[in-house]
């Protein structure tokens, strides 16, 4: 039986911390400049032009994408023949303190929401765990800005509602694409119940980009919103344009006869995130 | 077009939706907390941590700083979490903010009202807008850390009018 030794595992963590903040993926920065080339005004341009130079600095320098290094969401794909002989929480919550505190990345967690006060190393993360054939371990370790994540939303639909999803979708980014950082990444969770509706819609934002859902009737809706979404003109930067969405991914999960739930939750233009296999 | 303040505030007043400027000279830094105890000092008749008459703010919350460099990355955060505190600082003489993202319509009316600029920096372009700051220094509520205050001596920072004092707004 295959073991993974603590100390690997912190350090892993802390590195992805690190490295996720001062680096953007790259289908991201393709996305950006293809982007760039689709855009007829100078001002939409220029912004992408910006927001591709931020990235170009700040992988170069080693310091952060966004001032944001965001909540620290961490995905575990645990091999159900892997041997992990120490505490799983803390061993995160460390990685996390090491490399926020090594990568001077931002400190942004409060221990409560009423007293406010920080707990000085962006900890604790949210860890969601999966067990999973085989003796892998799959880490995909997300730094989510509040900027993007307090934009989502939750809507509990009837199950007769299911031929208005396109339209609420589309309105709902109208009025909440402006205060995330377009051009930004629209993720789509139908179906479970409130909060699998919820976690579909993260996991949603965090599939590379150009990669639709492999059932063709869902990818068309994909392809349907990210048209609907681009028309709006919101734009890069919000300030005008016909790239407001890099894309829009949909996840869905089975419900009960009685539900319809459906939640958005949004990625800004820096979408940082990295998905390994140790 | 290149304007420094708060010498040259006047020149606020002229500036259309779209407009893009180049600031040069003093700005403060200020995000919720620090919003909250800027109206609590109003509400105590206490003293400001800064003279807020004819400056302009900048809400963000830098990243830490590394050694050798001026600031952490530093761009805007969103802000219409502000709107509640906005039409004080408005009332107290402050000229102009420099945020993301649209703000309400009572701040468009206040903003109006008092003949101020809300400019826009692009969201998420961080490590780009610290090459355009000269000196940062805290200067009230340390303890907040990201969330003190700093004033930033920046040089051709580059901004998009977002709202025109005449309440015209790119959103």
């Amino acid at each position: 039986m295959r073991r993974i030794e603590r100390e690997k595992f912190v350090e892993t963590i802390s590195s992805l911390c690190k490295e996720v903040n001062y680096s953007l993926p790259l289908s991201m920065i393709k996305a950006l400049i293809k982007a760039r080339e689709n855009e007829r005004d100078e001002r939409p341009r220029e912004v992408l032009s910006i927001l591709i130079e931020n990235a170009r600095i700040a992988k170069e320098k080693c310091v952060p994408i966004c001032q944001d290094t965001g909540f620290v969401i961490v995905f575990l794909d645990i091999g159900r023949d892997l041997r992990v002989d120490f505490d799983i929480n803390s061993s995160v919550q460390e990685g996390v303190g090491r490399g926020y505190k090594e990568g001077y990345l931002r400190q942004s967690i409060v221990s409560s929401p009423f007293e406010r006060k920080n707990t000085g190393d962006n900890t604790p993360a949210i860890i969601h765990i999966n067990l999973i054939d085989g003796e892998s371990l799959q880490i995909t370790l997300f730094a989510k800005g509040a900027g993007s994540e307090n934009q989502g939303g939750l809507f509990m639909l009837k199950p007769s509602d299911r031929e208005k999803i396109e339209d609420i979708v589309v309105s709902y980014v109208k009025e909440k694409a402006p205060y995330v950082c377009p051009p930004i990444m629209v993720g789509i969770g139908i179906g479970g119940d409130m909060e699998i509706a919820c976690l579909l819609s993260k996991k949603a934002v965090l599939r590379d980009i150009g990669r639709f859902n492999e059932n063709l009737a869902i990818a068309q809706m994909e392809k349907n919103l990210l048209f609907k979404i681009n028309n709006l003109g919101i734009g890069p930067g919000g300030l005008g344009g016909m790239t407001t969405a890099l894309c829009v991914n949909i996840e869905v999960a089975s419900c009960h006869i009685g539900s319809l739930p459906l939640a958005i939750n949004f990625g800004c233009y820096a979408t940082r995130y990295k998905r390994i296999t140790i | 077009m290149k304007i420094k303040i708060p010498e040259e505030r006047e020149v606020f007043y002229r500036l259309k939706v779209g407009d893009k400027i180049f600031l040069s000279g003093t700005i403060y830094t200020a995000r919720d907390e620090a919003h909250r105890r800027i109206a609590d000092c109003g509400m105590r008749s206490a003293e400001f941590p800064f003279e807020i008459k004819n400056q302009v703010i900048y809400y963000t919350g830098p990243s830490p700083t590394k050694p050798g460099e001026v600031i952490g990355s530093c761009g805007p955060t969103t802000s219409a979490r502000m709107d509640k505190w906005t039409p004080l600082l408005l009332s107290l003489g402050l000229a102009g903010m420099i945020g993301k993202g649209p703000r309400s319509s009572e701040i468009i009316d206040a903003i109006k009202k008092y003949q101020v600029v809300y400019f826009i920096a692009i969201g998420g372009a961080a490590a780009y807008y610290t090459n355009f700051i000269e000196k940062a220094e805290i200067v009230a509520y340390s303890d907040l850390g990201c969330e003190a205050i700093h004033r930033l001596e920046v040089r051709d920072f580059p901004l998009y009018v977002g709202i025109s004092s005449d309440g015209e707004t790119i959103f």
